[in-house]
């Protein structure tokens, strides 16, 4: 058998270890990543000529950080590696990418897709003042670029990221307006049990939360609104779980409430969808070992389930152990086996975090109708819910088509989750019922001057 | 059992239009529709309202549909953001300037005026076109609709017109019994009524070969993209006169911003899935002929394309009037790609022709018996 054309999208941790899985098997694998430099989100390297310590940028994480850009290193010479490329559609046995406005296709036997994640967002009357960041938006302006969002910045949302970004900022020397947490402090205990499974983390969360002693910290909020006048964010109001008002001055707020698979490619590769209920939402389906209902489409890392960076060093892995085992190619079973059985561990705790920090559906359905919910295209939620009601749109789909809810831009990224509880809550039914925004092509911008080369015809 | 003077089987524009003008002469009428009216071709088309360059003798239809769209918000009581921008199309060597010369000529009886624009008066007026457009033709009351708008609003005037618009119903058999015909769902329900419209769009060809008139019908899916947002500036619909399909290209800019465009080629398009695909390759092959109409769109990002599902009849003219054999049904389907500027004047005709048994509106060259003749 001739040796199988590999392409992985995504040079996260991920596509890492991917990628070292099947070099050291003797392939060589093309890796196309849309960023400057490898590394993905977490372990995102700072621009050439920033000189900060690895300690400085990674924390507690850098010695990961430094191990999967080394074993990234390593591998020069024997991948291609395509930087700055963007995989914008795939069809059958072929991946379409653009760089500097050249456009190529990538003929494939096996895809590998680990294209990380993306803030999930809740609209909040006056999140789309200027000064209001994505909790990730914020992380990244300080990893790469050594920017602060602000002076003084509170902090809006749920999950481990929320404190992780609010201590990094308090770190790199911001005043940390305020922890604004909309999970209630009861259900961390409850979700104890399954966060047991990596006792390494919970330590980890609690020299976080030692970090953050001093800033005020409410759980189990309520947002009322982001203020603000001509020159941005002028303060955020809450309500705390007692029903009293707060309000907290700060001149940036960073919000996001966890993180949501990046799924288009996957989508449009024709993988079948399915409703998490502990989530809320709809991810790809997957096997553990990365395998999907569409043969050679393969998913490893936070795009396919968020299991956090080192669980997407172990489904990198075992995706590539997938790839080699469908061509042929001898994978000891023992591996395998090994790396299921740790990948569930994670698994685990990421059904912990989500009990522990769960997604606010309920607010997101009770956002006031004055209140834009699709950025892009600059729609409200109360345009929302008449298209349920007046125009009787039953789905997300209708929905976007009779008012151009999910678009625009970012296809429904960051309005889509939000948009299901609302449409879901005005038409009465359960949410998987008004099911998910159909993923269409170009999985990001593509640019109009792109061009084909004459004469390359690589398929 | 569900008892009504007409059933129309089919809620895209056609269907709708027929359903509300049906109400408007007094019938009654029961829609039905297998997913959600305008969901397919007339939801997901390219939203241009032109006559310019249509087959001649579709012209006293297209003008009558052209008069109905400028009455639309008061005549349906919802807007549905028909402007009138006019229609430009450019040609790029002399012979296209021969055939919007000899087009023009040809339509101006059927009332019809094009205004030609040489090289220099044309980027005087439209200085975005390119520089290799050498001619336009011009058609002033021609414009855009939104598509994904207008059935669904079709559809609920009809409603409001007291028809009964079933969604979510797919018809799986049409008989002719003595007095009516009998409709069968695909939830089991029976509808009755002496008079049938097949306006299934690009599933009417295996309708119509299931009443024993089979029909050479074609499925595919025009290619479509949209830019983001940049201000207003290209009031006109463009186009292109030529008979290359490679450098067909037409684009719009709705008055929000967003530049939508189609052209090039076709895709696959599944009457079983009912799904149509974007090839790749047609939407870089669009970049280049975009980049040749109005240079300056390569400065804006696409963020978004589709397809849909369209009937292409094998001569390029739609399927609209009575069976050939069989007495109360009517057809109104393979409307080829250009059926949404017909939308609301083929509800109209049809809506005529079944009340009255007869069109003021020449509909002759429409006729199914033309394939029957053939075989
Ligand atoms: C904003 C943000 C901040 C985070 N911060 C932390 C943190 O501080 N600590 C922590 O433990 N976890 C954090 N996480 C989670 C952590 O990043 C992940 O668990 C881990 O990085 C997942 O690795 P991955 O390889 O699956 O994806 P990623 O590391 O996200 O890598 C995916 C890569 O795919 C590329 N890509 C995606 N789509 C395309 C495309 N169409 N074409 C080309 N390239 C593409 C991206 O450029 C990216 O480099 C964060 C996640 C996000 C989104
Ligand atoms: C991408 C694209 C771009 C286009 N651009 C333009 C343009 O710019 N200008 C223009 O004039 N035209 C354009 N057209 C053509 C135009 O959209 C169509 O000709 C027109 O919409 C056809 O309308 P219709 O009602 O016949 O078909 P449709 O809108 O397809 O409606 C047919 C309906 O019948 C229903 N149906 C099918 N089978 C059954 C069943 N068994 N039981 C019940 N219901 C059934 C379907 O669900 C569907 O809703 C374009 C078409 C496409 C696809």
């Amino acid at each position: 058998m001739a040796a199988p054309r590999v392409v992985i999208v995504g040079a996260g941790p991920a596509g890492v270890r991917a990628a070292e899985r099947l070099v050291a098997a003797g392939l060589r694998p093309t890796v196309v990543d849309e960023g400057m430099r490898a590394g993905g989100q977490i372990y995102r390297q700072q621009p050439p000529g920033f000189t900060r310590r690895p300690e400085e940028l990674y924390g507690t994480e850098a010695g990961r950080a430094v191990a999967v850009h080394g074993a990234f290193a390593a591998l020069a010479g024997r991948i291609d590696y395509l930087p700055e490329t963007l995989a914008w559609n795939i069809e059958p046995g072929l991946l379409h990418v653009a760089r500097d406005g050249v456009a190529r296709k990538l003929p494939y036997d096996a895809v590998i897709l680990a294209t990380g994640a993306t803030d999930r967002l809740l609209p909040v009357p006056g999140w789309t003042r200027a000064g209001v960041y994505s909790l990730g938006g914020s992380q990244v302006s300080l990893k790469a670029q050594a920017c602060a969002i602000g002076a003084r910045v509170a902090f809006l949302g749920t999950g481990p990221l929320l404190y992780l970004v609010a201590s990094q900022y308090l770190k790199a020397g911001v005043e940390v307006a305020a922890v604004l947490d909309t999970s209630p402090a009861s259900a961390r205990f409850k979700a104890l049990p399954l966060m047991a499974s990596r006792p390494g983390l919970l330590v980890k969360g609690a020299a976080l939360m030692w970090k953050l002693r001093g800033v005020p910290i409410l759980r189990g909020v309520t947002p009322l609104a982001i203020d603000g006048d001509d020159s941005g964010v002028t303060g955020i109001r809450v309500k705390d779980a007692g029903g009293r008002e707060h309000r907290f001055a700060a001149d940036a707020v960073a919000m996001g409430w966890h993180l949501r698979p990046e799924t288009q490619l996957a989508d449009l590769a024709g993988v079948p969808f399915e409703h998490d209920a502990l989530s809320g939402l709809w991810m790809a389906q997957v096997q553990a070992d990365g395998r999907t209902a569409v043969k050679g489409v393969y998913l490893a890392g936070d795009g396919a389930r968020i299991l956090g960076a080192d669980g997407a060093e172990i489904a990198g892995t075992l995706a590539a152990t997938s790839v080699l085992a469908d061509h042929g190619i001898q994978v000891p079973v023992a591996e395998v086996v090994e790396l299921i059985g740790r990948r569930a561990v994670m698994d685990r705790f990421r059904r912990g975090l989500l009990r522990a920090f769960p997604w606010p559906g309920h607010l997101a359905a009770a956002v006031p109708d004055d209140t834009l919910l699709c950025r892009c295209e600059a729609i409200t939620a109360g345009e929302l819910r008449r298209s349920a009601s007046d125009l009787g749109a039953p789905e997300v789909n209708r929905a976007k088509a009779l008012t151009r809810v999910g678009m625009g831009r970012c296809q429904g990224r960051y309005c889509g989750p939000a948009g299901q509880e609302i449409l879901a809550a005005a038409r009465g039914v359960a949410l998987p019922e008004v099911g998910r925004l159909r993923g269409q092509a170009p999985v990001k911008p593509l640019s109009i001057a792109t061009v084909v080369p004459l004469g390359v015809e690589d398929a | 059992m569900h008892q009504s003077d007409v059933i129309v089987v089919g809620g895209g524009l056609m269907g709708a239009a027929t359903a509300f003008f049906l109400r408007k002469r007094g019938l009654s009428v029961t829609l039905l529709e297998r997913g959600l009216c305008g969901q397919q071709a007339s939801g997901t088309n390219f939203g241009n309202v032109r006559r310019q360059g249509r087959f001649l003798p579709q012209l006293p239809l297209a003008n009558r549909s052209r008069e109905i769209w400028g009455r639309l918000p008061e005549l349906i009581g919802e807007d549905v953001e028909f402007i009138r921008t006019g229609h430009l199309r450019v040609g790029y060597r002399p012979e296209h300037v021969g055939m919007m010369e000899a087009y023009r000529d040809n339509a101006a009886p059927y009332g019809l005026e094009l205004e030609l624009i040489s090289a220099n008066a044309l980027r005087e007026r439209f200085p975005f076109i390119g520089p290799e457009a050498i001619a336009g033709s011009y058609s002033p009351n021609d414009g855009h609709a939104n598509p994904r708008l207008s059935a669904p609003a079709f559809a609920r005037a009809a409603t409001r017109a007291g028809a009964k618009v079933v969604e979510n119903c797919e018809v799986i058999s049409i008989e002719r019994g003595v007095e009516d015909f009998r409709v069968e769902t695909k939830t089991g329900d029976i509808y009755r009524a002496p008079m049938v419209q097949v306006s299934a769009g690009a599933w009417g060809g295996r309708m119509a070969a299931a009443m024993g008139e089979p029909v050479p019908i074609q499925v595919k899916g025009p290619q479509m993209g949209v830019t983001e947002p940049v201000p207003y500036a290209i009031t006109p619909v463009l186009g292109v006169t030529t008979k290359d399909l490679p450098e067909v290209i037409y684009a719009r800019q709705v008055t929000r911003g967003n530049i939508v465009f189609g052209g090039v080629g076709h895709g696959p398009a599944d009457l079983d899935t009912i799904r149509a695909r974007v090839r790749p390759e047609v939407t870089l092959q669009q970049f280049g002929q975009l980049k040749r109409i109005v240079p300056a769109l390569a400065k804006l990002n696409i963020i978004r394309v589709w397809s849909g599902i369209e009937g292409y009849m094998r001569d390029d003219i739609p399927v609209m009037g009575p069976s050939a054999k069989v007495p109360g049904l009517f057809y109104a389907f393979g409307f080829c790609g250009a059926g949404f500027q017909l939308g609301p004047g083929v509800g109209d005709v049809m809506a005529e022709l079944i009340a009255t048994g007869a069109t003021t509106t020449p509909i002759e060259p429409f006729s199914i018996a033309r394939f029957a003749e053939k075989a």
